[in-house]
């Protein structure tokens, strides 16, 4: 299978900082791929550069085995782009603006007006078209901007951060929206919010200081989670100190510890030996010994944990380094 | 509907959005108060006693002066510092035609501004019989040359994101070629620069060339040098879009 967007050892510097340092993936068809990654991590300069906006200081961008670089009008038809912070021009409404951009894209008349109420449609900003748009909400902006990214049906999707700045609801919409038109494109979305990697995404790349670090599923993310598979087990402060020497004597638990301590609870954090699952047996020796447990807890792990993780060995590697 | 080009679609957008702000009504009132005052009060259109539009087209260069950098300045210091120049660049259009098409949208504009001055042209035949060609050669020199400040002002935009140094920038600039003909600036080079140097800077003078076609002489090296002047700037305009978008 053809990828639908390949980036070769793309790299952007500007001056002496390497925004984006050699980066090389593919995207296929139907995959949804997240860009995760502390701000100036170089998620939006590779956006930029994938989209045509900036050209790389060396490598390439093929968009469906063709290079950007040379083809860079006959590639923008076959994206829609959602910039970083959704820029929109205010003095127009969100219908004329929608027209602007179907007539650019080549889509007229009856079948331009289609693929428009279409777009409005998906997003949902029937209510607000004959108003400027400088005088929207941030969340009607932002759709605006989604509207116009789709309204040509385009083969690729690239998404800036396509749900800052909406409600709770208006993210479970929008990322509705994009696992709904993912079946047949390939898209690209950063966030910051990790919930909705594992909502949307069929894939997470973390990037940090322009290089990336993890590349796998949201799953396979997971399991870099320390707290993976471990057990938090809440229980009466009484019997607390007996629980915990009971628990670390058992053989299939790597270490157990207190967290939290009051004068009628207590919290104890047991890690399991590699591969093991430990759920089944701790619940059976607890209840046996008699122990007054109020709560038992197994973490799936927490993506915002994998996040910190391995963003920060990198900082601390970068400072060692210099 | 029949399907247009990408560059009737950008100059469309572009000269809509100056009429979706009052500020294109309040430029046009100023531009013809300004045109009439000139006129009638320092140009003395009546005490002249001759039937010709001297005494209105005399000040045009002026006024563009500070009216053209007004309009130009929007152009790409707006879009740069809204971020919408990223959404314009990564919409199926090249950098030419965004440059080109915005540089004729604002064209147009003054366009219009100067046909609104047709009451002058109106009274002069009422009040006598003037050369209506001269007339019109100097409408058209007036026109050309809010292109070719237009074209600085539109190149000098794309250099900033902040408007008012785009404006202040453009006039100045805008200022030094209407006044190269004159022997004060000429003198100023002709202190240090070679002869065919002055000659040049001399030859680069918008009044000059303007005070020609005002009065009716539309020679063919007027439009050459106005027409390459323009097309300097937007090619200029081109290449620093293209550098400075990604700042």
């Amino acid at each position: 299978m053809t990828s639908m967007i390949q980036l070769d050892n793309l790299t952007k510097a500007f001056g002496s900082l390497r925004a984006v340092d050699n980066i090389s993936l593919n995207v296929q068809k139907g995959e949804v791929l997240g860009f995760l990654g502390p701000n100036g991590a170089g998620k939006s300069t590779t956006m930029k550069m994938i989209t045509g906006f900036l050209s790389p200081t060396s490598g390439s961008v093929k968009i469906v085995s063709h290079d950007v670089a040379e083809q860079p009008v006959a590639i923008k038809k076959m994206i829609g782009y959602l910039p970083e912070g959704a820029p929109l021009y205010g003095e127009m409404t969100p219908k004329s603006f929608l027209k602007f951009i179907a007539e650019i894209r080549g889509l007229y008349g009856s079948e331009g007006r289609r693929l428009i109420e279409e777009a409005i449609n998906k997003v949902d900003i029937g209510k607000v078209l004959n108003q400027t748009i400088e005088t929207l909400s941030k969340g009607y902006k932002r759709r605006v901007g989604l509207a116009q990214a789709i309204i040509h049906d385009p083969p690729i999707l690239i998404l800036d951060e396509p749900t800052d700045g909406l409600d709770p609801n208006q993210k479970y919409q929008v990322r509705q929206l994009i696992r709904n038109m993912s079946a047949d494109k390939a898209v690209i979305v950063s966030t910051h919010i990790l919930e909705e990697v594992e909502a949307v995404c069929t894939r997470a790349i973390i990037i940090a200081h322009g290089r990336i670090l993890v590349d796998g599923t949201p799953e396979e993310l997971l399991l870099r989670s320390p707290l993976r598979n471990s057990l938090t087990v809440q229980l009466d402060s009484v019997d607390a100190q007996a629980a915990l020497s009971d628990i670390s004597r058992l053989t299939t638990v790597e270490s157990a510890e207190m967290d939290q301590k009051d004068s009628n609870k207590a919290e104890i954090r047991v890690f399991p030996k590699k591969n093991k699952n430990i759920t089944l047996e701790v619940s059976a020796m607890l209840s046996s010994r008699g122990y007054n447990i109020f709560n038992l807890n197994t973490e799936r792990g927490a993506l915002e944990e994998v996040f910190r993780l391995v963003t920060e060995q990198v900082a601390e590697v970068d400072e060692e380094n210099e | 509907m029949k399907k247009m080009n990408k560059l009737h679609i950008v100059i469309k957008r572009e000269f809509r959005a100056y009429f979706s702000t009052p500020i294109a009504l309040i430029f046009i009132c100023i531009f013809l108060a300004l045109t009439g005052a000139f006129a009638f009060y320092i140009g003395g259109f009546f005490a002249r006693g001759r039937a010709d539009l001297d005494a209105f087209f005399s000040y045009h260069p002026w006024l563009y002066l500070m009216l053209v950098p007004a309009i130009a300045m929007r152009l790409w210091a707006e879009e740069r510092k809204s971020g919408t120049i990223e959404l314009l660049l990564t919409l199926p259009v090249s950098t030419g035609q965004a440059v080109f098409g915005k540089f004729i949208a604002a064209w147009m504009f003054c366009g219009i501004s100067l046909f609104l001055t047709f009451p002058m042209w109106i009274t002069v035949n009422v009040l006598g019989t003037p050369d209506n060609g001269v007339v019109f050669a100097a409408y058209l020199g007036s026109f050309i040359i809010s292109g070719a400040f237009l074209s600085i002002g539109a190149c000098v935009s794309a250099m900033t994101k902040n408007q008012v140094i785009a404006f202040i920038l453009a006039a100045v600039i805008c200022f030094l070629f209407a006044m190269s003909g004159v022997e004060l600036v000429l003198n100023f080079f002709r202190s240090w620069a070679p002869a065919p140097v002055v000659q040049v800077i001399s030859q680069m003078s918008f009044l000059t060339h303007f005070s020609e076609m005002m009065r009716g002489i539309m020679d063919l090296h007027h439009l050459f040098f106005f027409g390459s002047l323009i097309a300097f700037f937007l090619f200029s305009n081109i290449i620093i879009v293209e550098l400075k978008k990604g700042s």
